[in-house]
């Protein structure tokens, strides 16, 4: 792996700087943002947002023929005492404030769903104990809207776990007052067929940090689109992504995010483990330093460990910057094998193949799963990982 | 008494789609307590030999058996031949990111012995280990190989001899690449596993530098694919005057 740095595998791993007048992160999506799924054309595949993804196997989520079932997708809040938890309808005044839907999907689901979810954390409340919101198929197809606001200084550590099988479009707001601390851990631990299409939007307050970890296990297709942006100067964003694509999965994480105001720092690092044929991640990280953004910090990463052959990363870092008047701003992408001279020294020390390749596994990981910062999820995600890599094994 | 018996070793490797014979009928026993120094030129087959007895996959074998203790080697998988007590030190380690030294030794140990270390005692033999080898107890804590320098890499391989305590022990050119005070460092290692007297070791090296800290107990030059003479520690004299040229030009190495 270390002399394959920045070595694509089976595909590019391309990645650019660009210092634009105009940005080219939103000319090169094929419509504006919109709430309304007529405002986006059908995808045939061939766009720069859709080119990577397998659309015959989104079940219908892209071109309209995806109907909600009305059951067999389950959502279930708990709350610690303070959060206040909601179900509101589509007129709600708190919806859609964080983001616009950017693609057909995620105009889809805006378009579809006829309740959404709204949990408040009022304003300097620090909570000692996670919100936890579990998402459970049970066969069904849905669309779903979902709004976790903090108001100026609360704290919170939000768990939101996908399991079970769905054909799901679901957009997730993350509202951030100023001087507010969140951290949302997502977690898409799906069965094999499920099919699971979002947008996360967060609008960072002035002052406050913003922490995403996005883990991606399971599933069919898989893609999530983590987007931030600032509302006030001094936000912070962390956002932390692990996924483990296993033979025949397509999982994809675009992430945009969005310097449209001075002096916020934003890290981006997300890594992906492959194993089996057909297993295909990608990766797509925009940042975007507006001309206005002056003291931007901002580092993004994204690194692949590709342990079998037969398995494919498209890993596309794009960093664009509209002024110079930043304090700093980087970008990196690497894709390693794990190779048969790997394998073979450590067989050659008596150990046996699978324990190799989960102690390569492992310590890949274990870094960015010490950054979580939060010992139980780091606990299960850890533990987790063991299990997907025996399975995968097995 | 352990013992590693080579009879008529014939191995290929594919190399530009054609099939190349690089052993051409090898015959070796090496017995517990023992050294055998093999000495030949640079593409005589040397390092193929060490990685066909590890058995790495880039090797074929067309021909001939190796046991040790009468069980059939060859038809062992790599962990299974490290597990049955052949320990190769390689001539150039791999980096392996992401596994500490420590979590790699701790699994390996695991995994020969049967069952785990005891912690206490484990980290105490590591870091006695380590301290005898000159090494830096913060090695401990890196990855496996990755950004050592040359020397480092030698030491973390005898490291694991001393700790692993191989029954045959194949070392593939361990003094290349080393200066003066890391070759002394590095034998002296060699020597305290080899006073143990439970070790047969196979020391494969180009040069005869490294015999004057390792006494061998019997000699053998390696050329164009076989064992082409044998003897005992003043063959490694006449080497060390006349060279390899006897052994490359006609004659014994066809």
């Amino acid at each position: 792996m270390a002399e394959a740095q920045n070595i694509p595998v089976g595909s590019t791993t391309a990645g650019s700087i660009a210092v634009a007048a105009e940005s080219t992160v939103a000319t090169r999506m094929s419509a504006p943002p919109s709430f309304d799924v007529a405002d986006f054309p059908v995808p045939h595949g061939r766009e720069e947002e859709w080119r990577f993804t397998p659309l015959e196997r989104l079940r219908g989520l892209h071109d309209g023929t995806a109907t909600a079932t009305g059951e067999g997708v389950k959502v279930a809040v708990e709350a610690p005492e303070g959060v206040t938890v909601e179900t509101v309808g589509r007129d709600d005044a708190r919806l859609g404030r964080a983001g616009t839907p950017v693609d057909r999907v995620a105009a889809q689901a805006y378009s579809a769903f006829e309740r959404a979810s709204v949990v408040t954390v009022p304003k300097e409340t620090v909570l000692t104990e996670p919100i936890r919101i579990a998402v459970h198929g049970e066969g069904g197809t849905a669309y779903g809207h979902q709004v976790i606001e903090l108001g100026a200084f609360a704290e919170a550590l939000v768990v939101i776990d996908h399991t079970g099988d769905a054909v799901l479009a679901a957009n997730v707001e993350y509202v951030l007052g100023d001087g507010a601390k969140l951290t949302v851990v997502s977690v898409q631990d799906w069965d094999e067929k499920a099919v699971h299409v979002g947008q996360h939007n967060a609008l960072v307050g002035r002052d406050a940090s913003f922490k995403s970890v996005v883990v991606t296990f399971g599933g069919d297709v898989v893609r999530l689109h983590p987007r931030v942006q600032y509302a006030g100067p001094g936000g912070e964003a962390e956002l932390i992504g692990l996924y483990l694509t296993d033979a025949g999965q397509h999982q994809e994480h675009r992430l945009l995010v969005d310097h449209n105001v001075p002096h916020c720092k934003s890290n981006v690092v997300y890594k992906g483990a492959l194993q089996g044929d057909n297993a295909h991640a990608v990766w797509i990280g925009d940042v975007l330093i507006e001309a206005k953004a002056e003291g931007t910090d901002t580092y993004e990463m994204n690194r692949n460990l590709v342990l079998t052959d037969g398995a494919r990363v498209d890993s596309v870092p794009n960093l664009e910057i509209e002024t110079g008047e930043i304090v700093g701003a980087g970008h990196a992408s690497a894709t390693g094998r794990f190779d048969d001279e790997q394998l073979f020294y450590l067989m050659a020390r008596g150990i046996p193949e699978h324990e190799a390749r989960r102690l390569v596994v492992r310590g890949f990981f274990a870094e960015l799963v010490q950054q979580i910062g939060v010992p139980d999820v780091e606990e299960r995600l850890l533990a987790k990982i063991e299990e997907e890599l025996e399975a995968a094994v097995a | 008494m352990a013992t590693l018996e080579i009879r008529d070793l014939h191995v290929t490797v594919e190399a530009d789609n054609a099939t190349k014979e690089i052993l051409k009928g090898v015959d070796l026993t090496v017995k517990q307590g023992e050294t055998h120094a093999i000495m030949g030129p640079n593409g005589s087959g040397k390092s193929t030999l060490a990685y066909s007895l590890a058995g790495h996959p880039k090797y074929t074998i067309t021909g001939g058996t190796v046991t040790l203790d009468g069980e059939d080697v060859l038809e062992m998988s790599v962990d299974e031949r490290a597990r049955a007590g052949l320990f190769l030190a390689m001539q150039y380690p791999v980096e392996v990111p992401g596994v500490s030294v420590s979590n790699f030794l701790r699994t390996s140990a695991t995994a020969i012995r049967g069952e785990a270390p005891k912690l206490r005692t484990w980290v105490k033999e590591v870091k006695e280990a380590m301290e005898r080898l000159n090494m830096d107890p913060a090695f401990a804590e890196r990855n496996v190989n990755e950004g050592f320098s040359g020397g480092e890499k030698k030491r973390h391989e005898i490291l694991q001899l001393e700790l692993l305590k191989p029954k045959v022990a194949i070392l593939d050119e361990t003094d290349s690449g080393l200066d003066v005070d890391a070759l002394r460092v590095v034998s002296e290692g060699v020597n305290r596993v080899r006073e143990s007297g439970e070790v047969g070791t196979l020391l494969i090296t180009h040069y005869t530098r490294i015999l004057r800290y390792i006494k061998p107990d019997h000699v053998h030059v390696f050329a164009a694919g076989r064992i082409v003479e044998s003897g005992g520690p003043e063959l490694a004299d006449k080497l060390e005057a006349e060279g390899y040229e006897a052994y490359t030009k006609g004659g014994a190495s066809q």
